[in-house]
């Protein structure tokens, strides 16, 4: 019996780590690749479908200073909130600039399509609360990919609600206030605006790439993290050629020369 | 106000690249942020005004790459920070391998990209080095419109044959290490020949297009 009960154990161990085993993650941070991959790979036709013949048109049809007059004026209806974000980081002079930018675009810069507040000395800024809630210390988390919406730390996609409904306030006083279809047309213009930027980039990752997911997702988390830095993150560089280090000399000085080197001890030998 | 200088400053530079050209050669010497600022200021210039590679012929932008641009980076170096740890357990046939091949990745996929970008305005940040510094950075910044200009950062390294680019930071991402994760999980189940025969593969199959 007590053998049996034994066995038992470890059938039931050896199934829990198998079932352990089987997610294919090699990330830490990324337990959920098997649900991940799929829906990165659902997105990636979504977009095929959608968002990007529709910025194609876009991008054929209006010419380039309208191309940038409409980012303007949705960059524009973002920038209250990015200064919100910029206060609760506790930076209030950032958010004194974002707000006078939102007040002199909307005015001057004819309701947005021109942004003369970058040429007048107050920058853009890119604050969301995801952003926000990582000052105020909360971690990253593991990383999702979200339907229609895309990459996301755990932190980012908790906070992308709260980004949501805040982020169209002020589009939906100013612009389409509780008319449902001018709703739809503003959002999804603003997104063909975004990806009309962008049109080359499906290409770059589909060919400079070994595993576009695993890519995309490692430059997703640098880039989150350098917008969390204000763009001042620190990288590191290492030298592992380190040819200061003797145990490395010793086995390069062990290892083939590449060819080109290889005939140098014969010219010398031939010289004197 | 600085837009405006800035377009003028460009145009300037463009009558001077195309009437002196050997006016503005880069050589051992040039300083880094002067090296960057030449060379992107050149490569940009012929994209625009050249037709062959406005409508996107590609055996030539890569050409134009190779010539220009090219000279400028330190492959073995970028090679040896995607691939990490790894580097030092190759050998040295090994590594003129992946560093051969991962050039051919590089210069392929972002001479492509190159064309796509070749009308935005890049702006030259202010450049600020010590000066026995043997590693510098060189940040200028894409605009965009609607929203934060991208930055794009050059990491360069001293060498005899002058400064030298080992690896282009975009939005905070370093292009070169961003590779590392990929690569290490090809050479844990691939092994070091097994990663050097993904790259080429994905190197032949982009040929043949």
């Amino acid at each position: 019996m007590n053998k049996s009960l034994r066995l038992c154990l470890v059938c039931a161990a050896a199934l829990l780590a198998g079932g352990c085993a089987s997610v294919p993650t090699s990330d830490p941070d990324d337990p959920l690749e098997k649900i991940n991959r799929p829906m990165f790979k659902f997105n990636e036709r979504l977009d095929k479908w959608t968002t990007r013949p529709l910025a194609k048109v876009w991008v054929w049809v209006a010419p380039k200073p309208v191309r940038a007059w409409a980012a303007n004026f949705f960059g524009n209806l973002a920038d209250p909130w990015i200064g919100v974000n910029n206060l609760l980081q506790g930076k209030p002079a950032d958010a004194l600039n974002d707000w006078m930018r939102f007040v002199f675009n909307s005015t001057l810069g004819l309701g947005g399509l021109l942004d003369i507040a970058s040429e007048a000395g107050m920058p853009k800024h890119d604050e969301d609360f995801g952003q926000t809630l990582a000052v105020w210390g909360v971690p990253d988390g593991i990383f999702v990919v979200l339907p229609v919406l895309g990459p996301r730390t755990l932190r980012d996609a908790a906070a992308a609600p709260v980004d949501l409904v805040a982020d169209s306030y002020v589009a939906r006083e100013l612009i389409y206030h509780d008319n449902i279809r001018e709703r739809n047309a503003f959002i999804g213009g603003r997104a063909v605006s975004a990806r009309s930027q962008y049109l080359g980039i499906e290409r770059t990752l589909n060919e400079g790439t070994l595993d576009k997911y695993r890519f995309a997702r490692d430059f997703y988390r640098q880039q989150r993290r350098a917008k969390i830095y204000d763009g001042n993150p620190l990288h590191e560089y290492e030298d592992f050629d380190a040819p200061d280090d003797g145990d490395d000399q010793a086995e390069q000085a062990a290892a083939p020369q590449p060819e080109a080197q290889q005939p140098e001890p014969q010219q010398t030998g031939e010289e004197p | 106000m600085k837009g405006k200088l800035f377009a003028m400053c460009l145009s300037a530079l463009t009558a001077l690249a195309l009437y002196v050209p050997a006016a503005r050669a880069v050589d051992a010497s040039t300083p880094p942020d002067q090296l960057v600022r030449d060379v992107t200021t050149d490569v940009l210039n012929i994209l625009r005004t050249d037709q062959n590679l406005q409508s996107g012929d590609n055996a030539k932008v890569v050409e134009l790459i190779n010539a220009k641009v090219l000279p400028h980076f330190n492959f073995r170096r970028m090679t040896s920070l995607a691939v990490g740890k790894d580097w030092r357990s190759a050998t040295a046939e090994q590594q003129s391998r992946l560093t051969e091949a991962f050039r051919t990745l590089l210069v392929r996929t972002y001479s492509n990209a190159l064309t796509q970008y070749r009308n935005e305005i890049i702006d030259f940040k202010p450049f600020r080095a010590n000066a026995g510094d043997k590693q510098v950075k060189v940040g200028t910044e894409a605009r965009q419109p609607g929203g934060q200009p991208i930055p794009i950062d050059y990491m360069l390294e001293n060498s005899p044959q002058g400064w030298k680019v080992f690896d282009v930071v975009v939005a905070g991402v370093s292009l070169v290490t961003n590779y590392r994760g990929n690569f290490a999980d090809e050479i844990r189940t691939k092994g070091i020949d097994g990663l050097i025969a993904s790259i080429e593969s994905k190197n032949q199959s982009l040929e043949k297009k």
